[in-house]
């Protein structure tokens, strides 16, 4: 039994307003049975510092990565943290979290590979909701566990991987990196620690839009028409088109991939973790420097 | 690790870390973080003397001084980024008012040390390892 949506009008223009809830709807319904509110966020510890009431906390380095091999958790691993989160299979989950819902959307996003249906964001996330003057606790969340259902990630639907990545070449790739990862002058985003990429630049043909130029300076998502703009008539991007989208490791690209899947309607959209992490340190792909999307090698 | 060279007030530091379960340590690190201290006056108004480290997510900013033949250490990153000042809170409060020696011997690898891999992953921790990096070439620097 899910949630009633949230009907705000703004939300209305998206291709799926069931998707984002609204600061006002959430205060509303806080505590409402079958919703569970998550943060996920970059730091670690921002939970603990405060936190929405009876909010859980679902970290993406310790919680949803699996600890040895470079891979999501498992079908039992998801299910045993989502029933200590006190999550069911049928319960609406809403996920927020810092610099404008990044690590949330990539939650989601992980969330989506294993099925779970109702799973929203929380639009302007964290900083929205603390802007508003609205409540935090440092309180734990008091969570009775449940029983979530084992289910097997299906990674064909909404992930790409390498190999999925070089088949696609020739139909659209969004590159969501900031411009000096894009064009090769850095293989980290500004200020960030180096995660280990041996060559700079994009893959050939990917368009630049970095990721944030989807949010509005509120964190909120930019409205309907303003996406449209930047994806469709900026970028190119049509109806039916198959699009794969990727940053460093993955995360930055869950945000552009809910965009374009939740709010602009595309269906065959796949996020690509793997990202530069991976393509900029595999041995003979195709790599483009420069501003320019680049062109398609010969093959 | 030789664990003997380990000044006294960052083995502690360790071992009360290494004592908590590990979600506890998460709680321990929140503690350190709160109790960074504010910067002095004189680098508050001057944050270009300041030297970030790149090494971590957040923006943090270290600045070394050495008097006396003691190091002084000061640190500030923003309150949105908690694990962050957290580990500039350990180290802070581990290596003030140490010699530059001994500050220079502190093990590379100390922030491996804290069990914190698991509590907050290793990418994280190395964050703080990079800080540590950065506060030892100051030192040798203002030393020279």
């Amino acid at each position: 039994m899910s949630v009633a949506f949230d009907p705000a009008e703004k939300f209305a223009e998206y291709a799926h307003p069931e998707r984002l809830v609204s600061t006002d709807w959430l205060a509303e319904r806080l505590g409402e049975p079958g919703l569970v509110v998550v943060e996920s966020d970059e730091d670690v510890l921002l939970y603990e510092t405060g936190h929405i009431p009876g909010a859980v906390k679902i970290d993406w380095h310790t919680e949803l990565n699996d600890p040895v091999v470079r891979d999501y958790v498992d079908g039992e691993q998801f299910a045993a943290l989502l029933g200590s989160k006190g999550i069911a299979r049928e319960t609406t989950v809403v996920i927020y979290g810092d610099k404008n819902n990044w690590w949330a959307a990539y939650a989601l996003w992980v969330f989506t590979l294993f099925g779970h249906e109702d799973v929203r964001l929380l639009d302007g996330g964290r900083d929205l909701w603390i802007a508003e003057g609205r409540e935090l606790t440092t309180a734990p969340a008091e969570v009775t566990p449940v029983e979530y259902p084992v289910v097997e990630r299906d990674d064909t639907v909404v992930r790409a991987f390498k190999e999925d990545v070089l088949a696609h070449l020739g139909k659209p790739l969004i590159d969501v990196r900031s411009p000096e990862e894009y064009s090769g002058e850095r293989t980290t985003a500004p200020a960030y620690p180096e995660e280990g990429a041996l060559r700079a630049g994009h893959i050939p043909t990917a368009a630049s839009v970095p990721w944030a130029r989807a949010a509005a300076s509120d964190g909120t998502f930019r409205s309907r028409s303003e996406l449209d703009a930047i994806y469709r008539d900026e970028v190119g991007l049509a109806d039916g088109d198959e699009v794969v989208a990727y940053c460093r490791i993955g995360e930055r690209s869950s945000h552009t991939w809910f965009v374009l899947t939740h709010l602009l309607g595309f269906e065959r959209v796949r996020n690509y973790d793997g990202s530069w992490t991976e393509w900029g340190s595999a041995v003979r792909v195709p790599i483009v420097t420069g501003e320019a999307r680049g062109e398609l090698p010969a093959r | 690790m030789d664990t003997t060279a380990l000044p006294e007030r960052l083995a502690e530091t360790r071992d009360d870390f290494l004592a908590l379960e590990v979600k506890d340590r998460l709680q321990l690190l929140l503690e350190f973080s709160n109790e960074l201290p504010e910067l002095p006056e004189r680098y508050a108004d001057h944050p270009e003397l300041l030297e970030r480290v790149e090494e971590c997510q957040s923006p943090v900013y270290l600045f070394v001084e050495v008097e006396d033949g003691r190091v002084h250490l000061h640190a500030t990153a923003p309150r949105e980024s908690p694990t962050t000042r957290g580990f500039a809170s350990i180290l802070v409060q581990g290596l003030d008012g140490l010699t530059a020696q001994e500050v220079l011997d502190v093990p590379a690898d100390y922030p491996q040390s804290l069990g914190l891999g698991q509590a907050v992953s290793p990418l994280r921790v190395r964050g703080m390892t990079g800080m540590l990096g950065r506060i030892k070439r100051q030192v040798a620097e203002r030393r020279a």
